[in-house]
């Protein structure tokens, strides 16, 4: 298989086209651009087309439009962006609509900087727009899982039904790595009744979320809420390293992740027995990782990219059962492995463990 | 084993370029890599820097606090960097531009006036390659062959003229450090 070098942002649009993506709605911004940028030049070739809109609400609702008719479709933003968005995702979750959402997080709040974070966790997987809704959320933390989770991404999106978001940040947008472009998976078998193209010869479909009375409303409602049980129960996703012996856990996703598995073999050279879960999916947020470890583990630390977000939900995941403490930097700034690993022996005295 | 590098210097000096030639290089003999541009504001005339990571096993963290090395091609960026080099490692200073006060004694500094051996051949924007010869004899994973590869690579389709003056400058860096 080729393997190539390209920057994470351009690796998206290569990953798009290779899923059969055919068409990109977009309103350029800092630091996504290279994504819309790579597919305007490389989407028309292979008979796509690339609309830069009148902003990011044009945007999104032409991805609504677009899904309608049952085409691949994708867009990509950052952060004030992405918020610019949330009404048209809402709806897009409402009328069950398959396309793939890039948020390439930037620092906020309000117009933030450039640099790496993960202030839009909440936003992400507790509805960032209006109303009862679930994205499906992974977060890649390498240049070849920009590459593999935006396929996925297609493809979870089409068997759902449902708009996927790939979290990702600057740091890995603008680092070029080594990606194996992998064949695209045999996409999965999907009900298309619902599509709108052409009611020649047949019923005609109405695609829209209003419900005319609460009973409509509410079984509305609990269609989706099944939906999104199913989803969880089968489609958590995350990474353990180093977790079968662990005292104490990093959690931690994305840019974080990776940084945390030097964290974990720097203290494993000290003697201090440190594991790392990495969600992949942020929703759903892979409790069941956190299952065997529950009353195994002496303390967790989350690293995150914000004032603790992803923290919740690990002290939910492990029912608060032991303390859950939370490093993390912001603003643009990233952690480096030594100041973890000195945050995690200082939160928990373990400043005595033998050198080995 | 791992090579982390800095690159610094004027924006217009190469050093992205001199980054991607490490990359390519790393991409050639099938290595595991990064290269990070720094991003952020930049104005015209500004600094610029970018740093590689080679590496024969799994990248794991790819934020740089203490380099294995750097080439720094003007003083500004001699100053910013030389504190980032961890004891041991190396520095190679461009010293047509970068007059030094103070140095540290616990790493290797080279220092090649590396643009008059530029202006020399004949081409003034080169002095990333004469420093990049300056350097690759105490890199662990590239060497002068995968050097070329990746140049070729990288010049020898559209500019080919640039590659035997490019391999040139960094001929002419290793064999200073003969000297």
């Amino acid at each position: 298989m080729e393997k190539v070098l390209m920057k994470g942002n351009e690796i998206i649009g290569e990953a798009a086209i290779r899923s059969g993506c055919k068409l990109f709605f977009g309103y350029p911004i800092t630091p996504s651009t290279e994504v819309v940028e790579y597919l305007s030049k490389h989407l028309p070739p292979k008979g796509g087309t690339v609309l830069q809109a009148e902003d990011e609400i044009g945007a999104i609702n032409m991805c609504y439009g677009a899904a309608c008719t049952g085409s691949r479709v994708l867009t990509a933003s950052s952060s004030p962006g992405v918020s610019l968005k949330q009404e048209g995702i809402s709806y897009s979750a409402a009328v069950e609509l398959p396309m793939v959402i890039v948020n390439v997080n930037r620092c906020g709040p309000g117009l933030g900087g450039l640099g790496p974070a993960q202030s839009d966790y909440f936003q992400s997987v507790k509805g960032g727009g209006h109303g009862d809704y679930r994205l499906i959320v992974l977060a890649p933390s390498t240049a070849q899982e920009l590459y593999d989770f935006t396929m996925q991404g297609f493809d979870l999106a089409d068997q759902y039904r449902n708009p996927v978001l790939i979290l990702t940040d600057g740091f890995l947008g603008q680092t070029m790595e080594p990606v194996v472009l992998k064949e695209r998976p045999e996409p999965p078998k999907v009900d298309r009744s619902w599509v709108v193209d052409g009611a020649k010869g047949r019923e005609k479909r109405i695609l829209a979320s209003y419900s005319l009375t609460n009973e409509i409303g509410e079984d509305n409602n609990l269609r989706w809420e099944k939906k999104y049980k199913n989803i969880q129960e089968k489609e958590q996703q995350w990474e353990e390293f180093h977790t079968e012996d662990a005292e104490y856990l990093l959690v931690s996703y994305g840019t974080t992740g990776r940084i945390c598995k030097s964290t974990v073999l720097n203290a494993r050279k000290k003697g201090i027995k440190l594991g790392l879960i990495r969600p992949i999916t942020l929703w759903p947020y892979p409790e069941k990782a956190f299952i065997p470890y529950k009353d195994k583990v002496k303390g967790i630390v989350t690293v995150e990219l914000n004032t603790g977000q992803m923290i919740e939900d690990v002290k939910l995941a492990v029912e608060c059962k032991m303390p859950v403490h939370l490093y993390r930097r912001q603003g643009g700034m990233l952690p480096n492995e030594h100041e973890i690993l000195d945050y995690v022996e200082d939160i928990f005295s373990l400043t005595a463990v033998e050198e080995v | 084993m791992m090579d982390r590098v800095i690159l610094a210097g004027f924006g217009g000096q190469g050093v992205m370029f001199l980054g991607k030639v490490l990359a390519y290089a790393g991409m050639g003999a099938d290595l595991e890599l990064c290269w990070i541009p720094s991003y952020g504001p930049e104005m015209r005339g500004g600094t610029a820097n970018c740093s590689v990571i080679l590496s024969d096993e799994e990248i794991y963290s790819h934020v740089i606090d203490y380099a294995d090395a750097a080439i720094v091609l003007n003083k500004p960026a001699y100053d910013k960097f030389a504190p980032k080099i961890k004891p041991g490692g190396v520095l190679v200073v461009n010293s047509s531009l970068a007059k030094l006060d103070k140095v540290r004694e616990d790493i290797t500094i080279i220092q090649i006036p590396a643009t008059d051996i530029a202006n020399e051949i004949g081409n003034s924007s080169i002095a990333n390659m004469v420093c990049l010869g300056a350097l690759l004899p105490t890199m662990k994973l590239v060497d002068l062959q995968k050097i070329e590869k990746a140049m070729n690579e990288l010049t020898g389709k559209k500019r080919p003229q640039l590659l035997e003056t490019n391999l040139n400058a960094i001929n002419r860096g290793m064999e200073f450090i003969q000297e």
